[in-house]
């Protein structure tokens, strides 16, 4: 199995690949259209600017073939940044167009509690998920954003709460992505993780 | 459902081993940083903060390898810091592993330098550190590992510190730091009610009531804490449990 790693010059890209070799699954990084069309899987990780993301991916001529993957099936899981990328635009960069594989915006979180969102949430889930398969319901994850999805129509299967509720995980035929960090949730980030694996083709 | 309170060992570091000391002297050994690393990744540590208290710039490079031994380990986060003085220093330690990276004394010197780097990394991953002793009745920061005062109210200088760019404040009392008395409440408090980002308690550690006390009466969204857990007269899972049964959420593991 061929996964990539969308790489753009920032985000958490050593943590992520971390995290898939303890699951046993080897990774390599992809920085130009070419090598985004020969893979089996993406991922496209993230930390930082939704602005500055999109430049790095513009720039570098990826956001073309990133959709193009997605329309010829290829599984994408975003990661936090990469989450909110998956979306129209974002409050975060007013005008900075994202990649648009849903209609939607992504808005600050009311400053109603402590932000950034920074730590370990629960989640609520409202539609059958394959990335949370076999993680028990009262499960923690790692968040640490200021940013969020408030509505991803069907595509949002669970929520968490904090200031708003907002997307947590979401899932759209070969579209995935989480707004916590699984690559820094523990054993159940990995569990994630190796569902996206699994679901994609590979042995998670 | 609500945000979990975190528990953070933290390894104080000369760049390359765990030291210990009370309020800030007499360092001594206590261990392999890669190795308490992992010990606290698999006992339910929520985070981790390793620190290079030395600080020297000829030393960063082992330091900058510690990081990367410690993230090997983890699959928590990771804030890393330590003399970081500018935006290079910062992106350097934030490549070898880290997810978050505190300021301390370069911040009080230059508080642009918290604008510049939450620019760059953004706030989720800048933590303002301040060292603060009581002075008459307010608290004082101070810098260089505690060793020089700056005159600055250590309450005001988180508010401007978040003004600046901090998406989260490591408040350490120096008057509790080493002495296993608790944390200090009433400066966490103060802290906690002048600023909108998280806040992590340090200083002070010791029994779970000293835990419970910073998270209710010291409105602490962390606690922080090293010679407690390295010497295991603290089990992370004990201290959680504890917690839990008296209503703080925690994040439960094992």
């Amino acid at each position: 199995m061929n996964i990539a790693l969308v790489e753009y010059g920032a985000g958490n890209l050593p943590s992520v690949e971390r995290a898939l070799g303890r699951l046993g699954v080897e990774s390599r990084r992809a920085s130009t259209p070419e090598a985004l069309a020969d893979c089996d899987a993406l991922i496209l990780p993230g930390v930082g600017h939704f602005g500055a993301l999109m430049r790095s991916l513009g720039e570098r001529g990826l956001v073309k073939p990133l959709r193009e993957a997605v329309s010829r099936g290829t599984p994408l899981l975003g990661i936090c940044l990469g989450l909110q990328a998956m979306f129209a635009a974002s409050d975060e960069a007013p005008g900075e167009a994202g990649l648009a594989l849903f209609p939607q915006k992504v808005s600050a979180l009311p400053p109603v509690d402590r932000l950034p969102h920074m730590g370990w949430n629960q989640l609520r889930r409202a539609r059958p998920s394959k990335l949370l398969e076999g993680v028990p319901e009262d499960a923690y994850f790692y968040f640490a954003h200021s940013y969020a999805a408030l509505d991803a129509g069907d595509a949002g299967v669970a929520y968490c709460d904090h200031c708003a509720p907002f997307v947590a995980v979401l899932e759209k035929q070969n579209v995935f992505a989480t707004q916590f960090h699984p690559e820094k949730s523990g054993p159940v980030g990995a569990q994630v993780l190796s569902n996206f694996v699994r679901h994609a083709g590979g042995k998670g | 459902m609500s945000l979990a309170h975190r528990i953070i060992p933290c390894l104080d570091t000369d760049g390359e081993r765990v030291v210990k000391g009370v309020n800030f002297v007499n360092l001594r050994d206590a261990g392999d940083p890669a190795a308490l690393a992992a010990r606290y990744n698999i006992e339910g540590a929520d985070e981790l903060v390793v620190l290079d208290i030395a600080a020297s710039r000829d030393h960063r490079p082992t330091f900058l390898e510690t990081i990367r031994r410690v993230a090997a380990e983890l699959a928590i986060p990771l804030t890393a810091g330590g003399g970081v003085a500018n935006v290079d220093e910062g992106r350097a330690i934030l490549r070898a592993g880290a997810d978050k990276l505190t300021v301390n004394t370069a911040a009080i010197r230059n508080p642009a330098l918290l604008t510049e780097l939450a620019a760059e990394f953004g706030s989720q991953a800048v933590v303002l550190a301040i060292d603060a002793k009581r002075v008459g009745d307010r608290w004082e920061a101070f810098v260089r590992g505690g060793s020089v005062a700056t005159g600055i109210d250590a309450v005001a200088w988180a508010r401007q510190g978040v003004d600046c760019g901090a998406g989260e404040i490591l408040i350490t009392s120096m008057d509790k730091d080493g002495t296993r008395s608790g944390f200090d409440c009433p400066l966490t408090a103060a802290i906690s009610r002048a600023v909108s980002v998280p806040v992590i308690a340090s200083g002070g550690a010791d029994t779970p009531e000293t835990f419970l006390e910073v998270f209710r009466e010291g409105h602490a969204d962390a606690a922080l804490a090293a010679s407690i857990f390295h010497d295991s007269i603290q089990g992370l899972g004990a201290l959680k449990r504890y917690l839990g049964e008296r209503g703080v959420s925690v994040r439960q593991t094992g």
